[in-house]
């Protein structure tokens, strides 16, 4: 292992944060603060409570993931977007270190970020709401997991996109969407029984709903079912990486 | 450091072609070994495979067929040690922005495994005359500047093998001398530079062996004095006491030009043929009563080999 490829990827990508750490902080801080003042408190107040807890409480697990997909999502896939369209990647391409260095090195620090972010979005969410956590391990395992997860899959947006369309498109179209519909601000449990059938297909249920139950000890779905889909989900990412690196696709010509 | 057939080479490149996506043939099975400590200057026209058989080597651009190995080690299987070896500097200026010149050196040390070496990163910087300029963010250097910053992080990782592609592009003269400064000091540390440049004299003034590619063909490599020689070709210029309205007549036998004001006969010969020609020419000259006052000759300069051979071929 060439851990100092590693350490010099994730400082840089690391000190990029920084250097814009108004936005990656200040701007979540407030549209969280946003969603308290508008759902928590406004709409919050008419409706009763969802699986025993307030509803301000109960989207406070939602939001973070919200946060957190968007985030380590977005910041992979630039991080390794950038290189490519400036072409410094050359660098990245010529060094003596493996792919899976490499990976580590921008999900890593992509993941880093968003998990910073989502403690923060916590600790905000606790000025507004009374929270409580009955699984603290398996909250933090499930913000890294799905942290790593999504860094990945955005790691494999900004290799596959060629221009800042495509980059912004997934967030956008696809995974804002899944968020949303993923039982952010409602329990799955409130819909039809047909759309919480369709609501099954989206893989975003499984990460809400598994990191709520290590909130507040109730979920949509089984835990071990959480569990299993978000690990099918991390290694389908991993195959695909793999794949990249195998063949080049959109790296090398 | 002329190429000695008995020392492994540094750099062995079998067969190696490349077809790029879309059917275009951009190198034709390229063979080539690099010695130890030598200079090779790949010479040849826009689009004519330098940069893709660079890129290749470095691990930027996948092979079609061949092999290559660097130090002995396969570039394939073996990349991690192939790598360690190679330092390059693109063609393209594609630098960090908004790091400073401190920063991305050090970062690209760190990429090639290596530990900390603040000392050697400064001796670089200084080296490169970028020292005073180390805090600066790149963005907000010139041209020249950033081309040597990639320099410098091509050296930060101490490379045995360095790929200069196009490294005087765009820098002025006087910075022009401070590099070739840097390439001969860093070849008396034995490091072998691999340089592909469009100004001929650099290469003529540089290299050890010459190296010429065409449309993904490489078509001659040669020790340059010996390229010089071999394909050398000197020009007698007899400066005339009258001029003359044609060439004489019965000389037809040698390449000669009259220049346009009939002042001067050029007289070109190949230093290589068995007989030159001059002594003859010249007493055929005093018979026909043609006296000149002077007389100059003037070996042909790398430029002009090179042009003419690629125009053979094309
Ligand atoms: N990624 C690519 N896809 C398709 N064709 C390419 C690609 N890169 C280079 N080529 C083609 O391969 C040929 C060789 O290009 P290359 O850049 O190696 O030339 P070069 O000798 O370095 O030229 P120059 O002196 O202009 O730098 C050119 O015809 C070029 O158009
Ligand atoms: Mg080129």
């Amino acid at each position: 292992m060439n851990f100092t490829a590693i350490a010099a990827i994730y400082k840089f990508e690391m000190a990029r944060t920084f250097r814009t750490i108004m936005q990656s902080v200040i701007s979540p801080v407030i549209s969280t603060s946003l969603y308290f003042v508008v759902f928590g408190a406004a709409i919050g107040s008419r409706i009763e409570e969802v699986d025993g807890v307030s509803y301000g409480a109960f989207i406070v697990p939602g939001l973070i993931m919200l946060s957190l997909l968007q985030q380590s999502l977005t910041n992979a896939a630039f991080g390794i977007y950038f290189p490519k369209f400036v072409g410094t990647v050359y660098e990245i391409l010529s060094a003596p270190i493996s792919a899976f260095e490499i990976v580590i090195g921008y999900v890593g620090a992509a993941a880093t970020k968003s998990i910073a972010l989502g403690l923060i979005i916590l600790a905000t969410a606790a000025l507004f709401v009374d929270l409580r956590i009955e699984h603290p391990l398996w909250m933090i395992f499930f913000l890294v997991l799905t942290a790593v997860t999504f860094a990945m899959f955005g790691f494999i947006i900004g290799i596959w996109a060629d221009g800042f369309e495509k980059l912004q498109l997934v967030p956008l179209l696809i995974v804002t969407p899944l968020a949303f519909l993923g039982g952010s601000f409602y329990s799955i449990n409130m819909l039809p029984e047909f759309w919480q059938d369709v609501s099954l297909i989206n893989p975003v249920v499984y990460l809400i709903s598994g990191f709520r139950w290590a909130f507040y000890g109730a979920s949509d779905v089984s835990i071990a079912v959480s569990l299993g889909m978000t690990l099918v989900f991390l290694a389908a990412t991993l195959g695909a990486i793999a794949w990249i690196f195998k063949t080049g696709w959109r790296l090398k010509s | 450091m002329p190429a000695s057939s008995d020392a492994s080479p540094i750099l062995a490149v079998q067969g190696v072609s490349k077809t790029y996506e879309g059917g275009f043939q951009a190198l034709k099975a390229i063979d080539l070994e690099i010695a130890k400590g030598e200079i090779f200057a790949l010479l040849g026209p826009n689009g004519a495979g330098k940069t893709t058989l660079i890129s290749i080597i470095c691990g930027i651009v996948n092979l079609s067929s061949g092999t290559i190995t660097v130090d002995g080690h396969d570039i394939d299987r073996d990349y991690r040690a192939a790598r360690k070896k190679i330092g390059l500097v693109p063609q393209e200026l594609t630098t960090d922005a908004f790091e400073t010149v401190w920063d991305t050196v050090s970062f690209s040390r760190g990429l090639f495994g290596k530990k900390k070496d603040p000392a050697h990163i400064e001796k670089v910087l200084r080296d490169l005359s970028l020292w005073e300029k180390r805090d600066n963010r790149i963005m907000t250097l010139s041209g020249g500047m950033k081309r040597r910053v990639l320099i410098a992080k091509a050296l930060s990782h101490e490379p045995e093998l360095l790929f200069l592609d196009e490294p005087t592009a765009g820098v002025d003269v006087a910075l022009r001398r401070e590099m070739w400064a840097v390439v001969r000091k860093l070849r008396e540390a034995g490091v072998t530079i691999i340089l592909t440049t469009h100004y001929i004299e650099e290469a003529e003034m540089m290299a050890d062996r010459i190296g010429v590619i065409s449309r993904g063909e490489l078509i001659l490599v040669e020790e340059k004095t010996e390229l010089m020689r071999k394909l050398g070709h000197k020009e007698l210029t007899l400066h005339l006491q009258e001029p003359l309205g044609a060439v004489p007549e019965g000389f037809s036998d040698y390449d000669l030009s009259l220049s346009e004001d009939g002042s001067s006969l050029t007289y070109s010969y190949d230093t290589n043929a068995e007989r030159t020609g001059i002594a003859s020419l010249m007493r055929r000259l005093a018979e026909e009563g043609i006296r000149f006052r002077d007389i100059s000759t003037k070996q042909s300069t790398l430029e002009e080999i090179f042009v003419n051979l690629v125009e053979e071929r094309a």
